[in-house]
């Protein structure tokens, strides 16, 4: 094989040729109707933006989990960064997909930034570090949404944070664990799934065995998988093995980014600064030990208890069906409002407001 | 905002724990805090939020695309 270089062995996970070949071998040998669900953001823009959606058998019905951290964020979290945002003296620091996520009065943080909030998009969460230690004389609130992917970044920021002895930085924690998620959907009766493309970056940090009870206890046959396409029509070529052979297992195919004990000082760094905590998700409800608090000294980095800002159950936002779609129980081209009235340019739903949201991806590549 | 990518790391900071890095021409610098053993320059790590999660394991790579064409039957080339 002549690959020079990491980049030369990377590109050859697009070829087009092991494409089709991979393409026609899933044809051959699919069994029946299929149904997966992939539990990633990265994933369902991959599969889009790849073709691959369109270039699989009729027969595979594919389906986007609660992979989106901006869609999973809690209409309650929502509102309360809002109200985060509207304290004086407070700098709002977050990712750009949270800006335009409308709050249940239909307000999003772009909008409480015209009415003069001062909100920041950073790229990192130690970008956010920068900006506090620049405005001495405000607090700033960074919005740390996310899985176990995210989590550690904002774990070492915090450590940071505390050794600097930067007073002013703060920190809303709505970072939520995928296992346990994964576990509330495959109990929900009217959750139809054959099998799971689990989410590649988050295995980086957990590794393998936070998964295992996937197959052991639900007997569905998970891949945890890469983002370029012959990882996916691998993935799906192992689930129509399991199939055949009746053995569901969990399986480790991005296992050049993977190692199968994950990354056991990103954890360490987490379970420093974070303790397992309850956590709302926007579809799934109140799902026990699926979230991260602040532990022990880092406590004072809570910008909830810090500004006075509690989290509410609210309910789902008039119409809007994104709970529905992060199921999986529905398509997003069956929700009443896509593409009329909701659309990424006025999006009535999380879904649609991020790059990897599946109703953005339907109406950007489906339509 | 999940996204996370290969980048190649073109030089390290041992001193501010950071690494320049860089892919298709976009540069980036990025934290070395969580990353679970060092990355050397020409190395490629997944980089998502301005950490560096992990180092790619290229023999890994080499070997899963060896696995493709052999499950397919096909002449490696």
């Amino acid at each position: 094989m002549a690959l020079n270089n990491a980049s030369d062995t990377l590109a050859k996970f697009k070829d087009p040729v092991l494409c089709r070949n991979l393409l026609d071998k899933i044809r051959a040998e699919l069994p029946g109707p299929l149904a997966f669900m992939e539990v990633c953001g990265t994933h369902t823009v991959a599969i889009f933006q790849s073709g691959l959606r369109s270039l699989l058998p009729e027969e595979i019905r594919h389906l986007s989990g609660p992979g989106c951290p901006v869609c999973v964020t809690h209409e309650g979290e929502v509102a309360a960064f809002l109200e985060l945002a509207r304290k004086d003296n407070v700098i709002i620091a977050t990712f750009g997909d949270l800006m335009r996520v409308p709050g249940p009065k239909g307000t999003s943080l772009k909008q409480a930034q015209a009415e003069g909030c001062r909100i920041e998009i950073v790229y990192s969460a130690f970008d956010a570090l920068a900006l506090a230690r620049k405005n001495p004389e405000s607090r700033v609130v960074f919005l740390g949404v996310g899985f176990e992917t995210t989590a550690p970044t904002v774990a070492a920021t915090i450590k940071v944070a505390k050794e600097q002895g930067l007073e002013n930085f703060l920190v809303f924690a709505m970072h939520k664990l995928v296992p346990p998620a994964l576990a509330a959907l495959l109990q929900d009766p009217e959750v139809n799934v054959d099998a799971l493309i689990l989410p590649g970056h988050v295995s980086t940090i957990i590794g393998v065995e936070p998964y295992r009870f996937l197959a052991d206890q639900h007997g569905v046959p998970s891949i945890i998988t890469g983002f370029e396409p012959l990882d996916i029509l691998q993935a799906l070529l192992l689930i129509i093995d399991q199939r055949k052979t009746g053995q569901p297992q969990v399986v480790n195919q991005y296992s050049r980014a993977v190692a199968d004990d994950g990354n056991p000082k990103a954890r360490e760094i987490m379970a420093e600064v974070f303790t397992i905590s309850n956590a709302l998700w926007r579809g799934l409800g109140r799902i026990p030990e699926s979230g991260l608090a602040l532990a022990g000294e880092y406590q004072r980095f809570d910008a909830l208890t810090t500004l006075d800002v509690q989290v509410q159950d609210l309910p789902p936002l008039p119409g809007c069906r994104c709970g529905d779609v992060l199921k999986g129980k529905m398509q997003p081209t069956h929700c009443p409002l896509f593409s009329k009235p909701c659309t990424p340019a006025t999006p009535v739903g999380p879904c649609m407001v991020s790059t990897e949201g599946s109703c953005a991806a339907y109406y950007k590549y489906a339509l | 905002m999940c996204l996370a990518v290969p980048m190649e790391v073109k030089h390290i900071n041992s001193e501010l724990n950071v690494a320049d890095v860089e892919i298709a021409g976009v540069k980036r610098q990025v934290r070395l805090d969580i990353i679970d053993y060092p990355a050397a320059v020409g190395d490629y790590v997944i980089v998502h939020a301005g950490f560096a999660l992990r180092r790619l394991d290229r023999e890994d790579a080499l070997e899963t695309l060896k696995l493709f064409q052999e499950g397919l039957n096909l002449q490696v080339h």
